[in-house]
């Protein structure tokens, strides 16, 4: 097959398009500019669009032996990822950027402008495995658990999946560094990316401020009696506990917990723990892995965070054209946020993920 | 089969160039030395200088070898600059980063004026702007900077007009695309920015033919070489190749490639803009492709082995609009959509057809990808 390698720069995608190459597929390096001024994004080498990670992944390309091209996706990427990130967070929900950047870049933009150049697909260095089924792909779990990513993949439908290649699946990460050693790749020791690429600085809230502003609000409990004020609402996330603020304690001396945002009132809601509590979530625009499944009630997993895990619950598809998830957890979960996936996994197969709209 | 149309990005080594530069890397002796080797050294180093002098009809003190021409630029328009107690510095809008970048620097460090030169669709410099100007603000005006032919369009500029309005004003021209292609005079200058690799010498060697007389700061300073302007050791060799690639240029072969080229997508594909007008450079070609990006098209092409050029590329290699065709009036999306070809020596009517032929599919398969 002839594929495009998404080279980040990073370890991982370079062994991906190196494993690809060595299974026979004709491999053309990609590394994808995101940021129209890279130095503005990061300045350290962990993250996915600076001058150094350009450099990184042609390098790693040149010892490969694949050609090398720079596509330039940030205006892509600004209004898809970006921008999605900041009308999130300014609706009171908690985005996941990366999940974004898979469905809408990764998957999509770049998949599409690959297809459209004659190649087939589209290989990551994301852990992950595909599986070929008499029903078409499938998407499951990485062997290396600490690693899996099919949290992040779970947004791809069955085209996005029928042109992704995830050759690093089966293999633990820490063999994939002795491998890139092996193969003589200059990133095998480069530090992973973590945080979001595009806060350079990691400040997640400094950053929300800057652009959306820091309009003063109150916080308030239950009741609706003012205990502090924020600058932000946004900047907050449900469950949280630290960097509060308040004065005035409990009656019973027991912390507070963020358990609602209002970003109309610009108002943050605190209380205790156990108000945390959910035991039902409903999730929009919800995709399916496969087949979609019934409106009947069945048993699998369900996912609420990144690196959270899986616990058992009943889900249905529901709506006109089963595009909404109702989930029941088996037991009760504390703090989930709005605008986080939920992904459904039947043992290591994703069923399918949706975006979490609602929670009781 | 592989396919090289990015001359004007670097031309291939030519024989000439190989065998001088050969020849003088076996040869001992600093140039500056006063033993016998030295001497020797030195020899073979004037005589390239006396070559290139009177290449471009100047006086072989005038030539002052650097290691580009983008050091030449730089050595120009910030000595001139310096060496001024004017603030004004005025460049056309299609010059070279290696021109703009050091006027905007002198602008945001040292209070410089930088004025461009607006230029027509066809990319050619509005004489009557600078006229206007300098009756305007003659006294205020430290140098004037065009480049003799644009590096991305091949537009050949007014240059003998700069220079007799310009008066007292010293111009400085950017003659790396022209040297040797075309005719060219230092006559009227008072600097000139030349190399060798555009034209198939060696990287890494360059000059700038500053005026007699004209004494400009050095930018590097050290050993006092080539009249205290460019310290550092004289490089014999590199100097040796460059001066045996100044004849002889194929230019009109080259420029009946690049008609051939032009009538073939005029005639073969549909909906083309060729950017490149009838007074212009033998070898460069620049085409929009609506509906393309220029990034999309350089792949598709390099894949079937087909070496061309977008505009400038940023440090990282994300293709940018090109300001010289945003200068010509071209929109953003116009200049994302274009490409250069630019011929050499070494291409054959065969190359170009090869092109022609490919071209189609590979415009059918960008437009599908944008």
């Amino acid at each position: 097959m002839k594929l495009i390698a998404a080279m980040s720069g990073g370890v991982d995608s370079a062994v991906a398009a190196a494993r690809a190459v060595e299974a026979g597929h004709q491999v053309v390096g990609v590394h994808l500019a995101l940021s129209s001024n890279p130095q503005k994004y990061r300045s350290g080498a962990r993250g996915c669009c600076t001058i150094e990670d350009s450099h990184d992944a042609r390098r790693a390309a040149d010892v490969i032996g694949i050609p090398f091209y720079i596509w330039d996706m940030a205006e892509e990427f600004h209004q898809e990822v970006v921008e999605n990130f900041l009308s999130e967070y300014s609706a009171g929900r908690t985005p996941n950027p990366c999940l974004r950047c898979n469905e809408k870049i990764k998957f999509a933009a770049v998949l599409e402008r690959a297809k459209a150049m004659g190649f087939d697909g589209v290989v990551t260095g994301h852990y992950a495995i595909l599986k070929e089924t008499p029903n078409g792909k499938t998407l499951n779990r990485a062997v290396d658990i600490s690693k899996d990513q099919s949290y992040v993949l779970a947004v791809l439908n069955e085209e996005q999946l029928q042109g992704a290649h995830f050759p690093l699946g089966d293999t633990p990460k820490s063999e994939i560094r002795k491998e890139a050693e092996r193969r003589g790749l200059a990133v095998a020791n480069k530090p992973d990316s973590h945080d979001i690429c595009f806060v350079p600085s990691g400040d997640n809230a400094g950053w929300l401020r800057e652009r959306l502003g820091s309009e003063t609000g109150p916080i308030v409990d239950q009741a609706g009696n003012k205990l502090g004020e924020h600058h932000g609402a946004y900047t907050y996330t449900i469950g949280q506990r630290k960097g509060l603020g308040l004065t005035t304690p409990t009656s019973d001396g027991s912390p507070r917990f963020v358990l609602k945002i209002e970003p109309v009132s610009n108002t943050v809601v605190v209380g205790p723990k156990e108000e945390l509590a959910i035991s039902k979530i409903i999730g929009a625009r919800a995709i399916w892995c496969g087949a979609k499944p019934s409106q009947n009630w069945q048993t699998g997993f369900v996912q609420v965070r990144a690196h959270g895990s899986a616990l058992p619950a009943k889900y249905r598809a529901i709506g006109s054209n089963g595009e909404v998830l109702e989930v029941e957890l088996n037991e009760p979960l504390l703090g989930v946020a709005n605008g986080q996936a939920a992904v459904i996994y039947d043992g290591d197969r994703v069923v399918g993920s949706a975006t979490i709209s609602e929670t009781a | 089969m592989s396919i090289y149309l990015d001359h004007a990005a670097t031309s291939p080594l030519r024989q000439e160039a190989l065998t001088a530069l050969i020849n003088q890397l076996k040869e001992v002796g600093n140039p500056s030395s006063l033993h016998t080797f030295g001497r020797d050294t030195r020899k073979a180093l004037e005589e390239a200088r006396e070559k290139i002098a009177k290449f471009v009809s100047a006086k072989p003190s005038e030539i002052i070898f650097t290691s580009s021409g983008t050091e030449s630029n730089n050595l120009a328009i910030k000595g001139l600059f310096w060496k001024s107690n004017r603030k004004v510095i005025v460049v056309s809008a299609i010059e070279h980063h290696a021109v703009l970048d050091p006027a905007k620097w002198l602008a945001e460090k040292e209070g410089a004026e930088v004025i461009e030169i607006p230029v027509s669709h066809d990319g050619i410099i509005d004489i009557d702007f600078l006229s206007n100007l300098i009756s305007k603000r003659e006294a205020e005006i430290a140098l004037i900077s065009v480049m003799h032919s644009n590096n991305e369009t091949g537009a050949l500029q007014p240059i003998s007009e700069v220079i007799k309005i310009a008066g007292e004003i010293p111009v400085h021209c950017d003659a790396v695309q022209s040297l040797g292609k075309v005719p060219l005079e230092f006559s009227g200058l008072t600097a000139m920015s030349i190399n060798a690799h555009k034209l198939g010498g060696p990287i890494g060697i360059g000059a700038l033919v500053l005026k007699r007389g004209i004494d400009i700061p050095a930018l590097l300073h050290g050993g006092g070489q080539e009249r205290e302007i460019r310290s550092g050791t004289l490089n014999a060799p590199l100097a040796a190749a460059f001066a045996a690639v100044l004849e002889n240029y194929p230019s009109s072969k080259i420029n009946d490639l690049k008609n051939r080229l032009i009538s073939g997508i005029n005639a073969g594909i549909k909906d083309c803009i060729i950017n490149t007008n009838s007074n212009s450079l033998p070898g460069i070609v620049n085409v929009t492709i609506p509906g393309t990006t220029g990034e999309t098209l350089l792949l598709l092409l390099d894949l079937e082995g087909i070496a061309c050029s977008t505009g400038a590329a940023c440090s990282a290699g994300v293709h940018r609009p090109s300001h010289v065709l945003m200068a010509m009036g071209r929109s953003d999306e116009i200049a994302l959509s274009s490409i250069r070809f630019s011929i050499g020596p070494n291409n054959s009517e065969t190359e170009i057809d090869k092109l022609l032929e490919v071209l189609p599919a590979v415009i059918e398969k960008a437009r599908l990808a944008k």
